[in-house]
């Protein structure tokens, strides 16, 4: 039991199945209520399909696992309404500092750039963000959340999947036109169906610590090599909520798991590195390693794979839950298409195209990461600590310094559902490209671009007086928003006005116009996950409608 | 000329969304490079590469700055 964490129990019910006899049949069943499956099952709830989420447990994610949540993930934990919950109770910060022995020899700002409504980075109990997503879950009426449902086979169909779950009360089938899979990383699911997942295996252990403890350390991440308290290895210090420190000591593969978990041993070491007079309680211990490895193919007919039962990276950089979460991003909009029967099932195949790039993406930098921070070979090393040495007085060096790339979301420049560019743009806000934020004023209110932009495909055209739009260009509006996939047109501008029944986002700070190199008559297409689909620097209707369609699979 | 020490690391018709990516790519390669080799055959291979680098960079006076830099503290 942790002293600053009560872990609630929820009810179990049983379920309407096992009290009828009847087979039960679903759009969609998730499977996994860890932060992934919620996000999902939220997601989908919200915009109007009925959902079973089943989970085999009745309480929260147990002990010390994700901490890091990312700007973007605090993104699309804002659109399924629990960001701010996360955001109040986590710890937000911006700034990494390197260590190498005693001295400081690098640091980073994940958020280089001004005016941006979510934070670089915040740390936060993986139990609290599950229990906000819970709480969130049983407001949705069509989300049908069971605890103590556990899958025990699964029979893929042509149209659909059959499941057995067991629950106190005995077996029950459930039926399911698509199946998402968020079971984690050792997914049941996954060996069910027979599939494989490939990668690599890192040769390490680390220790993770939870400490209670009142420190006035500055909300940084805080990451040392070789430092004197850990010699030879590495140490990586985060600030969570309710005064909870997460430690990770770097242990080498020869440590025993065991032996290193006992309190007469972590004691020691905590103390060498706080010093002798700090006071702190042990709060959790446990001893970890790690994989690197993703399945081929995220779907498999109507099954859905999406985070660690799809693809696993190590914890340097926080890419595991965040991508989690990206991936259900990706998926809801393209499912709900497809059920809603606006798209081909061909679209779900771009989920899984766009998100194993992600994947390998991360996967790409969290090994990088991981070679830099336990050498494979003593060149390695000597070459590491080079680098180190070096970073002290030289940028370039700093520039090589890798304890973590630290999650961020993946430009989707090869996608089939972007159209190219034919215009001429600055800037990174290219097809694929997941937005930046910008401050806005919408009505008389102060806010935030991504705020209102995502679940829908909008067109946001860039004007310079919003209540000067013409009669033909306001009648291919209108025809937008009104057709079977609609396009909710919303005018960006540095002026207020009236748009004349549009709605007017006033670029007041200029960071939308520097952002997305926006001038007059500009057009961004975006996607309801907030990534670029297309942009023109002039309207055209047809054009548009051509993007619309490719970005849908209906081309 | 002198010896650039700011990042300096690109490939031609590559396009950076992140600033770190064109350094890991390098230093991937560079260790790439030195997968499965004994310690000696590694040292070996430093020592061929500062060769062919050198003779690539040319001006001496530059080379004259890194090899200082290099021996400092070590």
């Amino acid at each position: 039991m942790l002293s600053t964490y009560q872990y609630p129990k929820y009810e179990y019910v049983t379920p309407p199945e096992q009290k009828s006899g009847a087979v039960g049949r679903y759009p969609v069943v998730v499977v996994g209520a860890g932060p992934v499956g919620l996000a999902a099952a939220i997601e989908l709830a919200q915009s109007g399909v009925p959902v079973v989420l089943l989970d085999d447990d009745d309480t929260v994610s147990v002990g010390s696992r994700g901490v890091c949540y990312a700007k973007r993930a605090l993104e699309v934990l804002d659109r399924i309404g629990v960001g701010d919950a996360c955001v109040n109770k986590g710890v937000s910060w911006n700034v990494g500092r390197t260590f190498f022995r005693e001295q400081e020899v690098y640091n980073f700002n994940l958020l280089p750039a001004p005016d941006h409504k979510r934070p670089g980075m915040i740390n936060l109990q993986q139990y609290y963000l599950e229990e906000y997503e819970i709480k969130r879950a049983r407001e949705l009426p069509n989300l049908d959340l069971r605890f103590r449902n556990k899958v025990v086979s699964v029979q893929p169909e042509s149209k659909g999947a059959t499941l057995q779950v067991e629950t106190p009360d005995g077996i029950y089938t459930l039926q399911a036109d698509w199946l998402i899979v968020a079971d984690g990383a050792r997914s049941p699911i996954r060996h069910m169906m027979g599939l494989e997942i490939d990668g690599k295996i890192f040769m390490d252990r680390f220790l993770i610590a939870d400490v209670v403890m009142k420190a006035d350390f500055p909300a940084e991440r805080w990451f040392w090599f070789d430092p004197p308290f850990h010699p030879n290895q590495s140490v990586l210090l985060h600030r969570q909520a309710d005064n909870v420190w997460r430690i990770d000591f770097q242990l080498g593969w020869q440590a025993d798991p065991e032996e290193e978990k006992k309190p007469e041993k972590v004691i020691p070491r905590i103390k060498a590195m706080l010093g002798d007079d700090r006071e702190f309680e042990l709060e959790w211990v446990s001893v970890y390693t790690f994989q690197c490895r993703r399945m081929n193919q995220f779907r498999h007919g109507r099954v859905l794979f999406v985070g660690d039962a799809a693809h696993q990276v190590s914890p340097f950089g926080a890419r595991g839950a965040n991508s989690g979460l990206q991936d259900t991003d990706n998926l809801c909009w393209k499912l709900k298409l497809v059920l809603d029967g606006k798209a081909p099932e061909s679209l779900l195949d771009t989920y899984c195209e766009e998100r194993v790039y992600a994947a390998d993406e991360n996967i790409l930098n969290s090994t990088r990461s991981t070679d830099f921070i336990t050498p494979k070979s003593k060149t390695s090393l000597t070459f590491r600590n080079a680098v180190l040495a070096l970073a002290r007085d030289h940028a370039f060096a700093r520039a090589l310094v890798n304890s973590g790339r630290l999650s961020v979301p993946a430009y989707l420049t090869e996608s089939r559902l972007n159209t190219a560019d034919n215009g001429d743009f600055a800037g990174d806000m290219v097809p694929g490209a997941p937005m930046d934020d910008a401050p806005i004023r919408f009505g008389d209110q102060q806010g935030w671009l991504l705020d209102h932009v995502g679940n829908r495909f909008q067109a946001l055209v860039y004007v310079d007086d919003p209540s000067a739009v013409n009669p033909e260009n306001r009648r291919i509006f209108t025809a937008l928003a009104q057709g079977a996939i609609p396009v909710d047109v919303v005018l960006v501008s540095p002026k207020a006005g009236d748009g004349g029944g549009l709605p007017v986002f006033e670029d007041y700070a200029g960071r939308f116009a520097e952002r997305f190199d926006a001038k007059h008559g500009s057009v961004y297409l975006v996607r309801p996950d907030q990534h670029v689909a297309a942009r023109w620097r002039a309207l055209d209707a047809d054009r548009l409608r051509a993007a619309l369609a490719r970005a849908t699979c209906n081309a | 000329m002198s010896l650039i020490l700011k990042p300096n690391l690109r490939e031609p018709g590559k396009r950076y969304f992140r600033a770190f990516t064109p350094g890991d790519d390098f230093y991937e390669a560079l260790i790439d490079t030195h997968r499965d080799l004994s310690d000696e055959q590694s040292a070996m291979v430093n020592a061929k590469l500062i060769l062919l680098l050198a003779n690539h960079i040319g001006d001496i006076s530059v080379l004259r700055e890194a090899m200082a830099i290099a021996r400092q503290d070590v």
